[in-house]
């Protein structure tokens, strides 16, 4: 389904940004399922150190919205052992640099345990974090960490590029019996978007949505690249007809509406934050070429983080973070 | 009511089957896995019975135990099955974690047992979530976890109990100080006498018992049970003991002597409880040998059950990754199957 047919289908959506989406997602979810609470540093009077957990603390109490010491390796390693025993919590790691202080837990036991104990566990855990660069934070606050994620076999990773993505995987996330990653791309906590205001609205994990139509080229974009790209595609609607899609979940990946699209239009260009090498560019080409070889008339391009860490100073930043213009100049370049 | 508990004649006859099944258990897996009938590694528990029985029976059926590298002995004390753990350690499908698993991750979620683990200092954290679960939930159980001397240097173990310590989790942390960190004394990794003074960080009591003692270790956890059904928190009980064996089957241990080994071995755990219920008069040496006797012959049919067991089919592979199966896996899944379990050449 595209977006637009989603959003058309939902009886009714408001304006808001991704971070009221966020945030209605989990006040949505805390109001449906009394086993579901929210555990993270600063997450309940703080309200989160950006602002995603505001007022739920007020609103559903300790209980509800646990404030943790700043303990990755064990609030995320206590969310495992939660998740294995009967309850659904959400841990929010505040910069996905932190993962790996509780990579352990997370590799070894929150992914491995179904499978080591032959399904005799469920494990319906989400980890909320953020990631990106664009705010002058530096190397240790600004990674875009979710290639790890979706690459290691047992978790599932979700990367919203728009409002009603970011709600609806959210409360999908939640909703799963699967552990799940939300990677939150801070630089667009603040981008507004209509979003579905039905408590039942998710977006199914594995699902990516076409969010605009085009016939020449396809844009396969995550989280912030999704915004740029479909700018992009409309400043260069008089010359070519871009087609622009929101991968919305990198494991599982949503293959057939990649390859349908490539089919169509025979170009790709890949747009994803994080570092070109051995990453999500690289599944996602290696899929489409899997799939839909024969139908590519150019080059498939990638446009990512130059294998560097994100710098500190401004231009510096600037220099590395991919953006709208890297995505005009691939699309250009082979069409 | 627990499973069995010291302070009835029948509980105490209880505590002494399992703590014999354990040894026999550990040493017919040891000469099986001499043998090469058991693949992978074996991390054995002999010597140390005292510690995970004592501690089982200070517990109810439904409290939760994560264990360590050195589960067997916590299985058969919370009360798992030995038939079902040996077809495990021997890889097959009718083993507790249908052969994906083996002998470091035998688990039983419904039975409360959250998994022996691989990695040293993991199973605290998922005991304070276990313990996160019951007070979330207002359940009357507790969740103890099972760390080695070694583990006490990892940065989770604290990380975890200083969590459950700060939020009143209820939660035992129950320390097995067997002397060795894999090869390494203990007094080489840690500068702490005793390893329960590391409790005084997260201001809730620290108790180091005689963990040769079965008695003595079933008191502690007790206690330590009570205070963490009271809402006080967690409480670290370490238990001095030691492991006959290697760090794992195989282990030329050039780290110690003989001599020490059968120092400890005159403070034998078995020994000690069976002299003691035989001087009280509640057991006799006919009734030891004969329960001896059934417990080599429940061992020698568990053997038997797991060499007979079937080997799990190929495609199970692909099965029990996630509750729902993504398309990456489907693929894989329905080749194999369609194979007849053999996957070669073209997979897609």
């Amino acid at each position: 389904m595209t977006a637009q047919a989603e959003i058309e289908r939902a009886e009714e959506t408001e304006t808001m940004t991704v971070r009221e989406a966020i945030r209605m997602a989990l006040r949505e979810e805390l109001q449906r399922d009394e086993d579901v609470y929210l555990m993270g540093e600063d997450v309940g009077k703080f309200g989160g150190v950006l602002e995603v957990t505001g007022g739920l603390w007020e609103e559903f109490g300790d209980e509800r919205v646990r404030d943790t010491p700043i303990s990755e390796a064990g609030f995320i390693g206590a969310a495992t052992g939660a998740a294995a025993t009967g309850t659904r919590p959400v841990a929010e790691l505040m910069f996905s640099d932190f993962m790996g202080v509780s990579m352990e837990q997370i590799m070894n036991q929150m992914a491995k345990m179904r499978y080591m104990f032959g399904g005799k566990t469920g494990m319906p855990v989400t980890v909320r974090t953020t990631e990106g660069g664009g705010m002058g934070a530096a190397s240790q606050h600004s990674g875009t960490v979710h290639a790890w994620i979706a690459h290691f076999p047992g978790l599932k990773a979700v990367a919203p590029g728009t409002a009603a993505a970011a709600k609806g995987l959210t409360k999908a996330a939640v909703r799963s019996n699967d552990p799940v990653f939300v990677f939150e791309n801070k630089m667009i906590y603040e981008q507004q978007g209509e979003v579905p205001t039905d408590e039942e609205f998710t977006v199914p994990l594995g699902e990516a949505a076409v969010e605009r139509e085009g016939e020449d080229v396809t844009v396969v974009a995550t989280q912030r690249l999704v915004g740029e790209s479909l700018q992009t595609a409309d400043s260069l609607s008089d010359d070519v007809s871009v087609e622009v899609i929101d991968v919305r979940s990198l494991y599982p990946l949503d293959t057939e509406t990649i390859a349908d699209s490539v089919r169509k239009t025979g170009r790709l260009v890949v747009a994803d934050e994080s570092p070109l090498s051995y990453g999500v560019h690289a599944e996602i080409v290696s899929r489409v070429q899997e799939e839909a070889f024969f139908s590519l008339d150019a080059p498939i391009q990638r446009i990512g983080t130059p294998d560097t860490h994100m710098p500190f100073s401004p231009p510096l930043e600037q220099e590395v973070l991919p953006d709208g213009d890297d995505v005009r100049e691939a699309i250009e370049l082979i069409t | 009511m627990a499973d069995y508990t010291l302070e009835t004649e029948e509980g105490r006859r209880e505590a002494l089957r399992r703590m014999l099944t354990i040894r026999e258990f550990d040493s017919t897996a040891g000469d099986y896995f001499a043998d090469g009938e058991i693949p992978g590694f074996v991390h054995l528990y002999i010597g140390e019975e005292a510690v995970g029985v004592g501690a089982c029976a200070a517990l109810e059926p439904d409290d939760y135990i994560a264990s360590t590298h050195r589960g067997h002995g916590h299985c058969i004390a919370k009360g798992l099955d030995p038939q079902l753990m040996m077809a495990e350690l021997f890889g097959k499908q009718d083993g507790y974690c249908n052969g994906k698993g083996g002998s470091m991750h035998i688990a039983d979620v419904d039975a409360g047992m959250l998994g022996a683990n691989g990695i040293v200092g993991a199973g605290p954290p998922l005991a304070t979530g276990a313990a996160l679960s019951i007070d979330y939930d207002d359940r009357e159980q507790v969740a103890v976890g099972f760390l080695g001397d070694g583990a006490v240097a990892q940065g989770q173990v604290h990380e975890a109990i200083n969590l459950a310590a700060t939020w009143d989790l209820p939660a035992v942390f129950v320390v097995e100080n067997n002397r060795y960190g894999e090869g390494t004394p203990v007094e080489e990794q840690h500068n702490v006498d005793d390893l329960s003074d590391t409790a005084g960080a997260y201001d809730i009591p620290g108790v180091t018992v005689d963990g040769m003692d079965v008695t003595a270790v079933a008191e502690a956890v007790e206690e330590a049970r009570k205070r963490a059904r009271s809402g006080d928190g967690p409480t670290i009980v370490e238990a001095e003991t030691y492991r006959y064996r290697g760090h794992y089957e195989g282990d030329e241990q050039p780290y110690r002597d003989e001599d020490e080994i059968e120092k400890w071995k005159e403070q034998d755990p078995i020994d000690r409880f069976s002299d003691l219920l035989i001087d009280r008069g509640e057991l006799t040496e006919e009734e030891l040998e004969e329960m001896r006797s059934e417990i080599e012959a429940e061992i020698e049919e568990a053997i038997e059950y797991a060499q007979d067991a079937p080997l799990p089919d190929p495609s199970e592979a692909y099965e029990d990754m996630f509750a729902e199966m993504p398309p990456e896996i489907e693929r894989f899944a329905s080749q194999a199957r369609a194979d007849g379990g053999s996957l070669g050449g073209d997979r897609r």
